[in-house]
This record gives structure tokens, C-alpha cells and sequence, in this order.
């Protein structure tokens, strides 16, 4: 998630797009990411580039790439859209893409980026998550069983205070820095002209590139990258809810998809007409005269048309208040003996 | 009874007979891919590049059950399936196309993106379908088609007839709506390559790489359903998906500033094979004479044969590329087709399309304002009709007594009005009209506005960017310069082919105007902290000297004397009952 607006702060599209990079590249497909960005920095007219999100400078890696999908762009990242996500409390007209369609058995990572203060992450500049509400939306997510694990991963300013309050079983967090200290952006790019990266995760990004599905890394890697001598920030974890040993722990349990493959050595045969289903289209019926395709600008019917009917709506108060009082000033004028009058 | 049984049985046994027969027949291809592009180049040197990729399917997608799909892709086909949609198109667009200096747009889209949906006429909800519809694209396209709802969907009753096969067009089974604040990049160019059969990887569409698209001056990407004609007695329907993406590439821009292109300038990248899943596959290029002169432009390697073609009421030459033939890859394995100007280009030859618009927004301040468009006629001695529609949001409030329409110095009387008012937070304005513009003429419509304060709350995260009013729509029937022919479509290339023509005399054209961008009275979000403090200690201030001036009085008070250990004495000496000290 990447919840800040504004060109200058392109450093934090290019932070959730590098991690997005990182778990497709360990076989996570598009179908299990929900990806959300604040705004369109690819194809802002300030970006010299169009189309490209550079992580490095001098333009090493775009981390935009060619197959990106996001699900939730632009005014949608709200912070009642991310926690509807997260719980699954969501309208029922919505894509799957934009759903969190996780069980007892997932494991999810969430990673958030933006401008943070102490105990708050800001959505767009104009509203704010507290770590409360999002501890209580883990809780949800604990309460309906919609994960195995899961693990949390934020790269703001003070961004500590935003797990200090979870209570929900098997959560394992990691945090950019301290309550108290800001993170730190990496290097800018002169073309570009702003900030690129942010340390914290300009350092897990290079970790990450180290990774491929099969290897066996442990999460007590991950606890040390980027030292306090590179990032300035000290980077904080918070294992005490998590019930196995971060040792034991792998990158890929929450970084890759690796899929169960059962080979077989017998070959299966697949009958050709089992279905038909080439076969099963019902004979059409053909229409008795030929269709026509319609006039693009009937000028004549057009003129003619009649005027649509307006619906029938019951009077407003304004009209009906109006007649009570006229029909109230002649009742009191002329008295009630009248009304036989009247009818 | 038990030999009528035996009979019927045996009637049934012989009807199944031929099953394996027909499941032969029923194998032979009923869908059909073909890939176009068009390179025109542009009277100021830019090039305009428009794919078209046409899948065919000659099954009826709403009644018997469709589950197989081969070319045509199943997201779309289920979605017309199951919301009883007849026609559907959707395109996406960034950038503005100049009328002006490039001439007529093969087909153009509003800045943002339009969709447009008529329903078949035996759905009951049009409104529950089309909220439906939208936010099924928005998870297909990744925009954020979920934000069309009532406040910006409106119901033509003029323009925007069905470009498919048609029987009665009740209006309200029509639903419009423009989003021009949506953004259009990488994102949703890739789920739009995925609908195609061969992907990106094979035939015209390995030219479609970002970086290169979105480098450019104008580019969208559309997709249109419709319903069209099996055979040329049009008995029977077929279902058309046609993709279309147009990109303008910019002269300056590119580099060099020389005006001469290639596909590899352009794309960066050539044509290497073609889509095994293709039936036809060819790159048309626009060599047409201008003022009737011999050749400007020379294209190179040679093409495989030459078309002309009467496109937009006037004659047109192209210059053919034919993928599927084998001569074309001979001599090299890749194509890359170049255009050089002959001799170079004045800007005084630059043809005026007969009919182009512009709008903008007049007045100043932040209360009240005015939107004016200026319609041009080029034609020197034919008039006609153009309908105009302008959908403008509810919170700039139009008053129609103010609209003004002047041709040529006098008040020009609309044929037809369909003018529906906007309420506030839940339907936007509507304007159709049926305008008759004289020949060589500027016809000027202008109509006022209030700007509405908004609601706190309804204010986006970044309000002071703007408010956006999305294109105005105008269709005409243009007088051509070359009588057209009835001509067969499956014959004919892909951009001729998809307004359906009724004479020649004259050809339908649909333009947008310029996207608006108002200013409303914004609050100054970052304040309210600082307002309550500050208006707090005046009214603290104020009120409380006032307060105290009225009610303050002033009496004598006994010193007090002692200090703490003094009052705890008193203190005892109270509980005991004795008087204090």
C-alpha cells in the first residue's frame, strides 16, 4: 500500500512497487496481490520518463516494469477501502481483484509506505489510520480466521508506534524506525528531480534480489538488514506474537508462492468426444428478414421526438404546506359549515 | 399406446444417429482474428499509429449456452452474457486530439474515460446492470470505473446511437459516462494486451510496449462490442470484439527533428512474425497525394500491393504490408517499415478538416463563469446538422435562460433542445441540441454558470487541482468530397468499416472537445486547528470582558493569615468543636 499523493513523493510508489516486483518475481501472481497506490506517478506529466518508476539512480531499474496491475489507483486508496480489504466487509458489486479472498491457511504480507507520525500512517494528505484501528482490524481478520500468518512491514517516520499495539496471535512485524526518529530517503536522481527510494527499503529491496524461490534465508536476515550505520533510523521488529522462531521462519513462507507438485509417471489419456462440446451449439434461429444496423444521426426522427414523460412525483412540502395554508385560511375565514359547499 | 412408444423411440434413436456428424460440422471455426495498423502521418509531422484487432465470432452470445471460447476472450464474453448488454464501448484516453492541425480522428475518445452501454431490451434494471457493468470493468481494466455512478452517467436521446445491428433504440436502455480525471498507463495497457489471442508476443502487437506508447502526444486505447451482420443478407448475428489503441507520436519529442519515421523510431522495435491465430494481418500506410500532386511521401522496403480507398469522404491511397504473404519476409526476417518525406513540408499547404470545435471556460473569480464553444464549418458551400452534447457536473450550476447560440452574427435557433437539469449530488446537466450550421461559418454557444460550494467533506485529497468537466460530444453527418461506395465489409480494411454508412453522400464523424478545468471556492484544509484556537480566544476575549463588565462586583475581603500549619490547627480545632485561632 502506498498511501501518499503528490509528485515528491514518488519515493514511496517506487518502495511499494519494489516489493511488488519482489514477490511477483518469487512466483506470487497478480491474482493474490491487491496493490494500492495514492497516485500515478509513471504517467505524471512531470515524469521525464513516462511509464517507468526508477529505483536506483541513473535509472538502473524500472521497477514499473511491463505487466503491472493495480487494483486499487488514485482517490480508491482510502483508509475505509483498506480496512474493508483487510476484514472483507466489502460491497458485493466488487472484483475479485480487489478482494482479499484469504483463509485459515494463507499467509499474508502487508507492506505500507508513506508519511507517518507517532501511533498514525497518513492516507493522501487528508486522513489518518491509528495503529488502534489497525490492530482491531487484525483482530477481525484473527476473529474470521482470514490468515495463517501474517506479517507487517512499515516504512514511514516512527513507523514502531504502529505495531506496538497489536494483540492478534501470530503477527510478526518490522518497522523502518523507532518511535521518535524519521526514515530517511536514499539518494536523488537529478533527471528525475526527487527522491527515489527510501533506505529502509532500498536495503530489503537489495536483500530481496539475493532471494530465489527454493533458498532457505530465515527472517533473522531480514531483522538485520540496513544497520543503523546505513540507515541512519533503527530499524525495530516485534516477534512476541509469532508463535514459531524467526529462525525457523522462511523469506519465501510470506515473500514466494511455492506450489506443492505431485509427479506422476503414468500417462492419463483424455477422450476426445467425452464432451462435445464443440457440438453443443443449438441450431439458431435464423431471423425471418434481414436486421438493419441503426441510423447514426436520424435527423428527422430526432426533430420529432416526442418529449419523454416526466414521471409522476407525488408534491413536495413546499407545494403542500402552501395548500394547508390556503385551505386553512378559508376554513378560518368562512367556517367549517362551508365545506358541504366545497364537496 | 406401447407401439406410438416404440415409435417415438425409434424416431429419437434416429435423430441421435448422426450425433459424431455433427459434432464434425460442429468443429469448423466459427471465430476470426484480424490485425490491422494504420500509419497516417499528420499534416505537422507527427505520425498517428491505430491498431485495430477484430475478433469475430459467429455465435449468438445471449440465448443457448456459450462455454467454449477460443479467440474470443471469456471475460468479456460472459459479461455480455450475463448482463444482457448489446453494445459496449469502453475507452481510456490521455491526451487531447487536435482537430485543427491533424485533421479528422479515425476515432476519437474524451480525455479520461467514456464508457457507453446499450442493453438489450430484456433487461428490467438498467440502473442495477450498469452499476454492475462498472465495476466489473473497473477490476478487468484496473481503472476506476467504479466511481460511474448516477452523478456522472447521464441518458442521451440524440446522440450516441447503436453502431451494431438494431431493431427500435429506446433510449433509456442507453447509459453515457465520463470520468476525465482517470488516468491511463501501464496498468491498464496490460490487461487490455491480455484480452488479445496471441497476447504480446506474436503478429502486430509486439509493437505495444509502454515506454514508447506513453512517450507520446496522444494515446487510447478503446474496446468495442456490437452485434453485426453474418453475411451480406444479414439473417443471422455475429458478435464483433474490435480493440483499437491510437497513439500520436510527437516530432519534437522523438528527437532528431527530422520528420522522417520508422516502425523502429517509433516503437522501438520491428515486425518479426506474424500471429499463428491471424487470419489476416497487414500494416496499411498512408501515401495519399495532397492537392491532387504527385507522391510526397516514399515509403520503404516496397509494399506488397497498393489500396485506395474513399475513407471520411475523400480518396484516399495506401500503401499495403501483407504479413501472411511469403514474399514479404524474404529478404530480411524483420520488417521495418519507413516513411521519408520526399521533399519538405511547408505549413501553408496544411488542409482545415471541414468540421472542428473547441471549447473553454470564460469569466473570473470563483463565483460565476461561462462555458463557451466555438463550432467551425470549413465547408465552403454545404451545410449541415451536428448534434451537440455537454454533460457538466452538478456543482457548477448552468442557467439556461443565458444560452446563447450565434452564427455569423445572428441568433441561430436549435432544431431540437433536450436540456435536463442537474440535482444536486445525484444527476448532472444535460444538454442535447440539433444546431444547423451554415456553410463557412463559427457558430458560438456559450451559457453561464454558479460554482456551488462544496461540503467538506466531499472535497478530494488534492481539491486544489481542480474540478474537471468532461468533453462535449458532437456527431455529424459531413458532406464528403467523393461520393462513397456500398463496399463489402469483410473485404474492406478495419478502419473503414466501423460507422456503419447509410449513403455515400455523407459520413458520420464524432468529436470531442477540450476537457474543462474549474477552480471551486476551496476551504483551506490545513487550518482547522489554528480556527478553533484563534476563534476560541477571541470569543473568549470578547465574550468574557463583556461577562465580567456586566456581572463583576467588587467586595472586601478579610486578609487571611497563617500559613499551612495554621489552617491544619483550625482544621482540628473545627472537629473538636472549639473556635479558632
Amino acid at each position: 500500500v502506498c498511501t501518499s499523493r503528490f509528485w515528491f513523493n514518488y519515493r514511496h510508489v517506487a518502495n511499494t512497487l519494489s516489493v511488488y516486483r519482489s514477490v511477483k518475481r518469487l512466483g506470487i501472481p497478480d491474482s493474490h496481490i491487491v496493490l494500492m497506490l495514492a497516485d500515478d506517478m509513471a504517467c505524471n506529466p512531470r515524469n521525464p520518463k513516462p511509464a517507468t518508476v526508477f529505483s536506483h539512480k541513473n535509472m538502473e531499474l524500472n521497477v514499473y516494469g511491463d505487466d503491472v496491475e493495480v487494483d486499487y489507483r488514485s482517490y480508491e486508496v482510502t483508509v475505509e477501502n483498506f480496512l474493508r480489504v483487510l476484514t472483507g466487509r466489502i460491497p458485493p458489486s466488487t472484483p475479485r481483484s480487489k478482494r482479499l479472498l484469504s483463509d485459515d491457511r494463507s499467509n499474508i504480507l502487508i507492506y505500507m509506505t508513506g508519511h507517518g507520525g507517532n501511533g498514525f500512517l497518513k492516507f493522501q494528505d487528508s486522513e489518518e489510520i491509528t495503529n488502534v484501528e489497525l490492530a482491531d482490524a487484525f483482530e477481525q481478520m484473527w476473529q474470521k480466521r482470514r490468515y495463517n500468518e501474517l506479517l507487517f512491514i512499515i516504512d514511514t517516520c516512527q513507523g514502531a508506534s504502529m505495531y506496538e499495539r497489536f494483540y492478534s496471535p501470530n503477527i510478526m512485524a518490522l518497522a523502518s524506525s523507532q518511535v521518535g526518529e524519521d526514515s530517511l530517503s536514499h539518494q536523488p536522481d537529478l533527471a528525475i528531480g526527487v527522491h527515489l527510494m527510501d533506505r529502509y527499503t532500498f536495503y530489503v529491496l537489495e536483500f530481496l534480489e539475493e532471494i530465489h524461490p527454493a533458498s532457505q534465508t530465515n527472517m533473522n536476515d531480514l531483522f538485520q538488514v540496513c544497520p543503523k550505520s546505513l540507515c541512519v533510523s533503527t530499524p525495530g521488529h516485534r516477534t512476541d506474537l509469532f508463535q514459531r522462531d524467526p529462525q525457523n521462519v522462511l523469506i519465501t513462507d510470506f515473500f514466494g508462492s511455492v506450489r506443492k507438485v505431485e509427479i506422476t509417471t503414468e500417462t492419463l489419456s483424455l477422450d476426445r468426444d467425452a464432451a462435445g462440446f464443440e457440438s453443443k451449439f443449438p441450431e439458431e434461429e435464423l431471423a425471418t428478414e434481414p436486421l438493419k444496423y441503426a441510423e447514426q444521426l436520424p435527423v428527422a426522427q430526432i426533430i420529432h421526438q416526442k418529449p419523454k414523460q416526466k414521471d409522476w412525483h407525488p408534491p413536495g412540502g413546499f407545494i403542500l404546506g402552501l395548500w394547508a395554508l390556503i385551505i386553512m385560511v378559508f376554513f378560518k375565514t368562512y367556517g367549517i359549515k362551508h365545506m358541504k359547499h366545497v364537496f | 399406446g406401447g407401439m406410438a412408444a416404440a415409435l417415438l423411440l425409434l424416431l429419437l434413436l434416429v435423430a441421435a444417429g448422426p450425433g459424431p456428424g455433427r459434432a464434425d460440422a460442429g468443429r469448423e471455426r466459427r471465430d476470426a482474428l484480424r490485425e490491422e495498423l494504420l500509419l497516417s502521418p499528420l499534416p505537422t509531422g507527427d505520425v498517428a499509429a491505430t491498431f485495430q484487432f477484430r475478433t469475430r465470432w459467429d455465435a449468438d452470445l445471449q440465448r443457448g449456452a456459450v462455454s467454449h471460447y477460443r479467440l474470443f476472450p471469456k471475460a468479456l464474453g460472459r459479461l455480455v452474457a450475463a448482463l444482457g448488454v448489446r453494445e459496449l464501448h469502453l475507452a481510456l484516453t490521455q491526451g487531447f486530439w487536435r482537430t485543427r492541425f491533424w485533421g479528422q480522428p479515425p476515432l476519437q475518445a474524451p480525455a479520461g474515460a467514456e464508457l457507453w452501454v446499450w442493453f438489450q431490451p430484456t433487461v428490467t434494471d438498467v440502473d442495477k446492470a450498469w452499476k454492475e457493468l462498472s465495476n466489473i470493468l473497473s477490476g478487468i481494466f484496473c481503472a476506476s470505473l467504479n466511481f460511474i455512478d448516477s452523478t456522472n452517467t447521464v441518458i442521451p436521446t440524440a446522440s450516441f446511437k447503436p453502431l451494431g445491428l438494431a431493431n427500435g433504440t429506446d433510449h433509456h436502455l442507453l447509459r453515457y459516462a465520463v470520468l476525465p480525471r482517470e488516468v491511463v498507463c501501464t496498468e491498464n495497457l496490460t490487461p487490455w494486451k491480455k484480452l488479445l489471442p496471441c497476447g504480446s508476443k506474436a503478429g502486430l502487437a509486439v509493437l505495444l510496449k509502454a515506454e514508447r506508447l506513453f512517450h507520446s502526444s496522444y494515446h487510447s486505447q478503446a474496446v468495442h462490442i456490437r452485434p453485426i451482420c453474418r453475411d451480406a443478407s444479414c439473417l443471422a448475428v455475429s458478435w464483433e470484439l474490435r480493440q483499437t489503441l491510437t497513439v500520436v507520436f510527437d516530432f519534437f519529442s522523438s528527437g532528431q527533428g527530422k520528420k522522417d519515421w520508422s516502425l523502429f523510431k517509433m516503437f522501438s522495435r520491428t515486425l518479426t512474425d506474424t500471429c499463428p491465430l491471424a487470419s489476416q494481418s497487414k500494416v496499411y500506410v498512408d501515401i495519399s497525394p495532397k492537392n491532387k500532386e504527385k507522391e510526397l511521401l516514399e515509403v520503404s522496403p516496397p509494399p506488397t500491393s497498393v489500396h485506395e480507398a474513399i475513407v471520411q469522404g475523400d480518396k484516399k491511397t495506401y500503401a499495403v504490408y501483407d504479413l501472411l504473404s511469403p514474399l514479404l519476409f524474404n529478404t530480411s526476417r524483420s520488417l521495418n517499415v519507413q516513411l521519408k518525406w520526399k521533399r519538405p513540408q511547408d505549413s501553408s499547404e496544411m488542409p482545415v478538416p471541414t468540421l472542428h470545435a473547441q471549447r473553454y471556460v470564460g469569466g473570473y473569480g470563483l463565483q460565476t463563469g461561462e462555458i463557451c464553444t466555438l463550432i467551425h464549418n470549413t465547408h465552403p458551400y454545404r451545410a449541415f446538422p451536428v448534434v451537440l452534447l455537454e454533460t457538466v457536473p452538478w456543482y457548477l450550476r448552468l442557467y439556461v435562460h443565458t444560452l446563447t447560440i450565434i452564427t455569423k452574427g445572428k441568433e441561430n435557433k436549435p432544431s431540437y433542445i433536450h436540456y435536463q437539469p442537474a440535482q444536486d449530488r445525484r444527476r448532472p446537466h444535460l444538454l442535447e441540441m440539433l444546431i444547423q450550421l451554415p456553410a463557412n461559418s463559427v457558430t458560438k454557444i456559450t451559457i453561464q454558470f454558479e460554482r456551488a460550494l462544496l461540503k467538506w467533506t466531499e472535497y478530494p485529497p488534492d481539491p486544489n487541482h481542480g474540478f474537471y468537466v468532461g468533453s462535449s460530444v458532437l456527431s455529424a453527418l459531413v458532406p464528403s468530397v467523393t461520393a462513397m461506395k456500398d463496399t463489402d465489409v469483410e473485404q474492406s480494411p478495419l478502419f473503414t468499416s466501423l460507422f456503419p454508412s447509410s449513403d455515400g453522400s455523407s459520413y458520420f464523424v464524432r468529436l470531442y472537445t477540450e476537457p474543462l478545468l474549474v477552480n471551486l471556492p476551496t476551504p483551506d484544509f490545513s487550518m482547522p486547528y489554528n480556527v478553533i484556537c484563534l476563534t476560541c480566544t477571541v470569543v473568549a476575549v470578547c465574550y468574557g470582558s463583556f461577562y465580567n463588565l456586566l456581572t463583576r462586583t467588587f467586595h472586601v475581603e478579610e486578609p487571611s493569615r497563617g500559613g499551612l500549619a495554621k489552617r491544619l490547627a483550625n482544621l482540628i480545632r473545627k472537629f473538636r468543636g472549639v473556635p479558632p485561632l
